[in-house]
């Protein structure tokens, strides 16, 4: 079995070669025609990675898991033999297999990352992706451990409500709210009541005082705007229904107080150093076209088309060119 | 090694419980800053809640369960409505069933309480159902004999002779249904369960906190409802079931 195993993926490394090379010398033009990434770099295989073997991690949502199966199916791509879990719970679920070596890495929020494994308050997360990778980075050293540079998309809380209703109150920021929010009902996660980036934020630095606070699941967040129980939802930046339609808008943070999520590949350094430099250069290539509008459609082509997460992320990789 | 030196080691196994004990007595700041949460006020304002969904529920599973339980048990018809009732009722998940809920009428108590209560009826209209049925045949002939007509034979007969095991049924549906609320945070009503599953405000403590709360509750409620069974048992029945 591994012999035919390697034979199959000499093969296969064979086809992506001749194809890659066709596909720059020919069409590069046609590959912008997805994602708006035109100069998007094609993977290329490299057989000495045939021998390295990846366990790609992600949590289990949506979003973590279409990310999983893009890092995956791209460090394939670039010749390594991968597998994946994408199944980890919490964000210390998460890390304790990441420090065990069950996986390679996953994607992970930098506010998650600072706040909860590495003990920062939440005011102090910095809005800008990069001082924040560099401090998760400082942190994480001292594990061993490493997070690759940060992605394009932020996934943060957005306030959210019916584009209507929005329209008829004449709110666009955040701190519009000022003076109706104690006419207006708010619904968030359980934990939204006591979270700096959420209601204890909008309440002590926007000074909002909302007529109600209902814990609700998250999977609900949607449904209650729909059924009018809520007029105002605590939302994430890269939602599917944020994408899909004109139904819902989201409120400026203009004061900032919701935390930016981009998201960092958090690995090992020996893992590194055993993977190679394809293993962080891959997965820094093919998340350069995940804006938060990219991630939004992803995430819609999933939970509102019902296609596979793995179906969504080939697609991802072969629209902006990664692969072909 | 010797029960000296692994001291330590049985004391840190208390560990999580003192806290979890400081976390009600006097609380915390929140894992994510800036509030304090638990102590008595907070514990005690979630565990009221939790116990006024729990009695709310279980009465309305025992109003529509009950009656129907006795009634199928009585005319002896209907077997396979109760026992598919309640195999497959008990497969339902409750998250499925509130976000379905969701839909229709939105999240809050009704949601919740309809939930709860289906997830209370199958133990016992199944034990009504049983109850009803394992009551000795030539007791029910006498009673007919004497001229007692339906009602008058379940009431005053067969449900005295069923109470322990109709009793059994509200028991079991009484301790899922109070283990079962800590998922009210998720559609809209504080119970004890934030403490479980907004983990990443409460941390770990909370969640242990939470969890023992809850098994406390649920452990009076199932000594209370011991006591109403004793209570409720006939004499006659309790001496022969002592002997």
């Amino acid at each position: 079995m591994p012999a035919m195993k390697k034979w199959l993926l000499a093969l296969a490394g064979v086809f992506a070669l001749t194809f890659g090379l066709a596909a720059c010398s020919g069409d590069s033009s046609e590959s912008g025609s997805g994602d708006g990434t035109a100069e998007a770099e094609l993977i290329q295989n490299n057989d000495a990675n045939g021998d390295v073997k990846l366990t790609i991690g992600s949590k289990n949502f949506t979003e973590q898991i279409v990310l999983g199966e893009i890092y995956a199916q791209a460090l394939e791509a670039a010749g390594y033999e991968v597998k994946t879990d994408l199944n980890l719970g919490s964000e210390t679920v998460a890390l304790q297999s990441l420090e065990a070596d069950e996986i390679s890495g996953y994607p992970e929020y930098i506010s998650t990352a600072l706040t909860s494994f590495f003990g920062k308050d939440p005011e102090a997360v910095p809005g800008d992706p990069e001082e924040g990778a560099s401090q998760v980075n400082a942190e994480a050293s001292k594990k061993g451990l490493v997070a690759l540079a940060p992605t394009p998309f932020s996934s943060a809380n957005a306030v959210g409500l019916l584009s209507e209703r929005a329209e008829e109150l004449g709110v666009e920021k955040i701190s519009d709210l000022e003076g109706v929010s104690e006419e207006l009902a708010l619904y968030g996660s359980p934990e939204c009541r006591q979270r700096i980036d959420c209601l204890l934020g909008l309440q002590e630095n926007y000074g909002l005082d909302f007529k109600s606070f209902t814990p609700v699941d998250i999977g609900l967040r949607y449904e209650v705007l729909d059924k009018g129980q809520a007029d105002v939802s605590i939302l994430f930046t890269t939602d599917a229904n944020l994408g899909a339609s004109d139904k819902y808008t989201t409120l400026e943070d203009d004061l900032g107080v919701l935390p930016s999520g981009n998201v960092v590949f958090m690995t090992k350094e020996t893992t590194i150093e055993e993977a190679g430099p394809d293993y962080p250069a891959t997965i820094e290539l093919v998340q350069g076209g995940l804006t938060e509008e990219v991630m939004q459609e992803l995430s819609a082509r999933v939970d509102l088309d019902k296609e596979k997460p793995a179906d969504v992320a080939s697609a991802y990789l072969q629209d902006a060119g990664y692969t072909e | 090694m010797s029960i000296l030196e692994s001291l330590p080691q049985t004391l840190a196994l208390f560990g999580p419980f003192t806290d979890a004990f400081d976390f009600v007595v006097s609380g915390r700041e929140a894992q994510t800053g800036g509030v304090q949460v638990g102590g008595p006020g907070q514990v005690l304002d979630l565990a009221t809640t939790q116990l006024e969904v729990t009695l709310l529920a279980l009465t309305v599973a025992i109003v529509l369960a009950l009656p129907l339980g006795l009634a199928l048990g009585h005319f002896g018809r209907g077997e396979f409505l109760a026992v598919s009732i309640g195999n497959g009722g008990r497969a339902i998940p409750e998250l499925a069933l509130i976000a379905l809920m969701a839909a229709a009428i939105g999240v809050g108590m009704v949601n919740l309480v309809v939930a709860l209560a289906i997830l209370g009826i199958p133990p016992i209209l199944t034990n009504a159902y049983v109850g009803i049925r394992q009551v000795d045949r030539s007791v029910v002939e006498a009673a007919r004999g004497m001229g007692m007509g339906n009602l008058a034979t379940i009431l005053r007969v067969e449900l005295p002779l069923a109470v322990p095991l109709v009793m059994g049924g509200i028991r079991t549906s009484a301790i899922n249904i109070v283990a079962t609320a800590t998922i009210a945070p998720l559609a809209g009503i504080l119970t004890l369960g934030d403490f479980i599953i907004a983990r990443n405000v409460y941390g770990d403590t909370g969640v242990l906190a939470g969890a023992v709360l809850v098994a406390l509750m649920a452990l009076t409620i199932e000594a209370t409802l011991a006591a109403v069974q004793w209570g409720l048992t006939p004499r006659a029945l309790k001496s022969g079931r002592a002997t």
